[in-house]
């Protein structure tokens, strides 16, 4: 199975093949993790840019890890250190980080389609690190990762996602990929917060968090995005909590082997409670382990193929 | 007709004899481990394996080695070949290697394949196995076990077949597509 694509700029598009390119590459790529010398020279003298116009401790550092594991040289640059504030365009940005010879370019900015128009720009791979409220491609892979390995299946699997789905670029990416594969997707959150077209995606949709969890083979709750709620989509925190907040008592209502994935950061108390989080269901740290080796994985597939016409 | 250069038969004498050479080499099976470089070096690991413990009833430790993420020819715009795992679940540290390859040829694929067995530790000492040793080497590298040495013009193929891959054991000589 190869990855087909130049660069991954979100999951829409991608072929089931694609996916499992990726996840197959990453399980190998997982064991070279685990071992007392994890950096392997693969990708030795090349170099990474990892360019993030928006906050970020995971993603970034994984990103940068997954790099450095691989021998490549990681450049990290923070949006609001960079030209951008004294006026200089992304394109213009990305241009001359092109001519410093990078060899991949990673992404993440506040508007969607960033990584698309970078990609545009640049003859090498770029990698979308989420883009405003469009995808997390990433996130959506690890997340599958997480899955796999803990249910072996992929197809068939039900899915719940629940929050705030109508601004969640995470949500939106494993939507287009679960989809893709097979899987049962249904989404649990407030009328406002779930987009008028879901049912023609194949999702079903719930308002009340206990009947939308009681069949789901993995839970996957989303972070209520306090940045991003400028204009209020619930009347307060607290409504939002005990509505549509993950606590062990509704865990109950839940099959006995349920998996709980959280894309982090959590909001402790707030969409999901403490004895979950830290409760024998919650995978949330494995997701983390995993983004690793998912990002390892691209990179090793992106530059086998970059000097190539694909896609 | 492609010429067969080793048939069946041919194939496990060659097995036999290097079993014997390697436990003379080392005196007994002591602090010894075999390992297989994906992906014929394993079938080749494993059938030494067999055969060592048919001679000396010690059955040695083997481990298999994917050297994909340390070649020095990826990147250079063909797709990248799947990778596979690792697994050597033994200490190398102090311990006897013998790497086992199906073809040696370059011998690039061995400098890797020391690479990666560094990764995992300090090795006692590390000796080559190979099947077949068709020439045309590019570093200094020398195998310390040859099943046949088949003298090749770099342009030929030579194709190792061995049962547990392939359904048949074989090894032919295929002159490369005008």
């Amino acid at each position: 199975m190869q990855y087909s694509q130049k660069h991954l700029l979100g999951i829409k598009g991608l072929s089931k093949e694609d996916i499992l390119a990726v996840l197959n590459a990453a399980d190998t790529f997982k064991v070279y993790t685990q071992r007392d010398i994890k950096k392997v020279p693969t990708l030795r003298g090349r170099t990474i840019i990892n360019m993030f116009f928006e906050p970020s401790t995971r993603t970034r550092t994984s990103f940068e890890i997954a790099g450095k594991r691989m021998s490549a040289d990681v450049i990290n640059i923070a949006g609001s250190s960079s030209s951008v504030v004294k006026g200089e365009t992304l394109v213009d940005t990305v241009k001359n980080l092109e001519a410093m010879n990078c060899d991949i370019l990673i992404i993440r900015h506040g508007e969607a389609g960033a990584a698309e128009l970078a990609a545009r720009h640049l003859s090498n791979p770029v990698i979308n690190a989420g883009d405003g409220y469009h995808e997390h491609p990433t996130q959506a892979l690890l997340d599958l990762m997480t899955i796999r390995e803990h249910k072996q299946e992929l197809e068939g699997q039900k899915v719940t996602i629940v929050g705030d789905i109508a601004h969640s670029r995470v949500a939106r990416s494993n939507i287009y990929a679960m989809k893709t594969l097979g899987m049962d997707v249904s989404v649990v959150g407030p009328p406002t917060m779930i987009p008028a077209d879901m049912e023609k995606m194949g999702v079903k949709v719930f308002h009340n968090l206990e009947k939308g969890i009681k069949d789901a083979d993995v839970i996957m709750m989303l972070r209520i995005q306090m940045e991003r709620q400028n204009k209020t989509f619930f009347p307060t925190l607290r409504e939002y909590s005990n509505l549509f907040g993950l606590n062990l008592q509704k865990l109950k209502k839940a099959k006995k082997d349920v998996l709980i994935l959280h894309p982090g950061p959590v909001n402790r108390g707030i969409e999901i409670s403490t004895d979950v989080i830290d409760g024998p269901h919650s995978v949330i740290l494995n997701q983390v382990t995993n983004g690793v080796a998912i990002r390892m994985a691209l990179m090793y597939l992106l530059l086998g193929l970059s000097d190539e016409t694909v896609n | 007709m492609n010429p067969v250069v080793l048939n069946s038969q041919q194939i496990s004498r060659a097995i036999s004899r290097i079993a014997h050479e390697i436990v003379e080499k080392n005196s007994g099976c002591d602090n010894l481990a075999l390992v297989g470089i994906r992906t014929r070096g394993v079938p080749f690991a494993k059938r030494l394996q067999a055969k060592i413990k048919s001679i000396e009833n010690v059955t040695l430790q083997l481990g298999i080695l994917d050297i994909t993420l340390y070649r020095d020819d990826i990147q250079t715009g063909r797709s990248h070949p799947e990778i596979r795992s690792t697994e050597i679940p033994f200490p190398v540290e102090e311990t006897k290697i013998v790497l086992c390859d199906d073809v040696l040829f370059t011998g690039r694929t061995i400098r890797a394949a020391i690479d990666e067995l560094m990764d995992f530790g300090r090795p006692a000492g590390v000796q080559l196995a190979t099947l077949i040793d068709r020439g045309h080497r590019e570093l200094p590298i020398r195998p310390d076990y040859v099943g046949k040495n088949i003298p090749t013009s770099k342009s030929q193929l030579i194709k190792v077949r061995l049962n547990e891959e392939d359904g048949e054991d074989q090894v032919i000589l295929v002159d490369a597509p005008q």
